[in-house]
């Protein structure tokens, strides 16, 4: 299971804050602290906290690179944010571009754009791509599952390595009227998503979107974790600093055979 | 047609791991060997880059003249069965040995009892003799093995040893001194994947660096199980291969011991099975070789001719 530690985020008020002061301190901590709970890639969202986006991220990035090598997810729906992110990224570390629809009514072209700036920037970086096209996020379970094809298909055709596609089917909130249905919809659709390609893409998500305004945030994003671990889920961008949450990848991937048993499964992080 | 490319690639690979300590790095070895950083299951027709370093032989030298050794092994030690260190000194020399594993039977209760005091006098004979890395095996008692292997190993401090083995059982004492005299460790298991998991985990939860960790997973004969060492180097591999640190070290193996004590390998006035001197050699040497293919990285061996063959073997698929 690759996890993408979702804290380096401006959505959250102390990163929000430490971009304002520019405190590298906070961003390095954090760096630190997800990547000894097990996370395999750090997410790095601006947010809403600074005007200058470009900069940010770099700053951010630098900053993050100077206490760790772990691979950098650049968390942007603009490309020239994360094309500003990737000028100063240590690629040799790994890393991903987050995130990329089929296309949209503004950009026809932007999974291209996606998929070439990974691809230059070298072998181990990997690009997260949405099940969702110029006509929005899908409610069933066949248009996702097209969508998907078609990313894979258009990724084949340039010669993009399948294997560094991240497939997210994105995870909308359980609590928006009307949405309820759309989590059994995923899990449909991860299954079919699996035969796509051999070996199967990698899919992802971001689980917390899930639990947005609910009372129960942690126990949904676990059960739901679970369940999806057990349709081929193999990363997810997630709350690493939630030792439960961990309890529960570590217990579904062995009870999936994807880990070895062991008396001790739970320290695998 | 073109052939298609079918190798796949994979997330994880085996630790590299550098055995023996030259002048430079603090010891008296003249050799180190490094082993590990394989990418991929062995030949599976993938770029040579992702096959990961050239497995090496460790020669066994016991810390007493073996009584039970057939005829046919016995005959290439016996001018030097009594000496540790004339016998460590022929294996390097004139058997191509690429470290020396002291496996300290004559420690054993029931084998001799032998002290700690001489047990650290052979490993001291034998770091002088040799310059080539060198694996310290204990007994496999419990008791006696935290009794003698601290003081092996502080008496081979500074050289980057191999030491062994720790066993779920059995773990904290010879942990806490190789991790003290910055040697490397061998954690054990009876042919149960999920032990050698978890011996790797509490091993490393005292702060045994895992990149210092070499797994024996037990060894099984031709004819004698080996189908189950097959399968746990294999699955170690597949495991370490789809990113498992807990599982990515290098693989060691017993195949001397395991292999002599077979009756096809040693019984004689059985013609049609063979002449026992080749028959012997030729046990010990196909053991190695499918146990090599399952992803073993170091092979205890005993007969030189053995020996021989399968260095011929990993050359020429590693080279």
């Amino acid at each position: 299971m690759q996890l993408i530690g979702e804290r380096i985020n401006g959505m959250f008020l102390d990163v929000k804050q430490a971009i304002a002061d520019q405190d590298k301190k906070v961003i390095q901590d954090l760096a630190i602290k997800q990547t000894k709970a097990g996370a395999a890639y750090l997410d790095v969202n601006v947010g809403t906290a600074a005007a200058d986006q470009e900069g940010t991220i770099q700053w951010l990035v630098e900053s993050i690179q100077e206490v760790c090598q772990t691979a950098l997810c650049l968390d942007s729906q603009k490309p020239n944010v994360i094309a500003a992110g990737l000028k100063v990224l240590n690629a040799d570390n790994g890393g991903m571009l987050n995130s990329s629809p089929l296309n949209k009514k503004s950009d026809e072209e932007i999974l291209d754009k996606y998929l070439d700036m990974a691809a230059q920037a070298g072998p181990k970086v990997n690009v997260i791509t949405l099940t969702m096209d110029k006509n929005g996020v899908p409610q069933d379970i066949d248009t996702r599952v097209a969508i998907a094809a078609e990313i894979v298909q258009k990724a084949m055709e340039k010669g993009f390595d399948t294997q560094r596609l991240f497939i997210d089917p994105i995870i909308l909130p359980v609590k928006v009227p009307n949405a309820q249905a759309q989590p059994g919809n995923i899990l449909d659709a991860m299954a079919q998503i699996q035969f796509l390609a051999d070996p199967p893409p990698h899919m992802t998500m971001g689980l917390s979107n899930l639990s947005q305004g609910t009372n129960e945030r942690s126990l949904i994003n676990r059960v739901f974790l679970a369940m999806a671990i057990s349709r081929g889920l193999d990363s997810a961008i997630v709350e690493v600093l939630d030792k439960e949450l961990m309890d529960v990848v570590a217990t579904s991937e062995m009870l999936m055979n994807k880990q070895i048993y062991s008396d001790s499964f739970l320290k695998v992080f | 047609m073109a052939i298609p490319q079918v190798a796949q690639n994979f997330a994880g690979s085996v630790t590299e791991v550098t055995l023996g300590a030259t002048a430079e790095n603090g010891g008296t070895r003249t050799s180190t060997v490094t082993i590990g950083g394989a990418k991929n299951i062995v030949h599976a027709g993938t770029p040579a880059d992702s096959a990961g370093r050239k497995p090496v032989i460790a020669m066994d030298v016991l810390d007493v003249a073996p009584t039970d050794w057939p005829d046919e092994l016995m005959a290439q030690y016996a001018d030097v069965a009594d000496d540790p260190a004339a016998w460590a000194k022929k294996c390097v020399e004139q058997f191509g040995a690429d470290m020396i594993c002291i496996k300290f039977d004559g420690v054993h209760p029931d084998k001799g009892d032998k002290t700690a005091e001489d047990a650290v006098k052979v490993t001291k004979d034998v770091l002088a003799a040799v310059g080539v890395p060198i694996a310290l095996w204990g007994c496999e008692n419990n008791d006696k093995d935290n009794k003698v292997m601290p003081a092996v190993s502080q008496a081979a401090k500074g050289e980057n040893c191999l030491i062994g083995i720790v066993e779920e059982d059995n773990y904290k004492a010879l942990t806490a001194i190789t991790l003290a005299d910055g040697h490397h460790l061998i954690t054990g298991a009876p042919l149960d994947i999920n032990i050698a998991k978890q011996v790797n985990i509490l091993v490393t939860d005292m702060g045994f660096p895992a990149e210092k960790i070499v797994t024996f997973q037990s060894t099984g004969a031709l004819g004698y199980g080996i189908e189950y060492a097959y399968s746990i180097g294999e699955r170690q591999r597949l495991a370490t291969l789809a990113g498992d640190k807990t599982m990515a070290m290098p693989m060691i193996c017993d195949v001397g011991y395991e292999s002599w004590r077979v009756k096809e390998a040693k019984l004689e006035g059985v013609p049609e099975w063979g002449e026992a001197a080749d028959r012997g050699p030729m046990w010990e040497a196909t053991t190695a070789i499918c146990l090599l293919q399952a992803g073993a990285d170091i092979i205890r061996m005993r007969h030189p001719r053995a020996v021989a063959m399968v260095k011929s073997y990993i050359n020429q698929i590693w080279d």
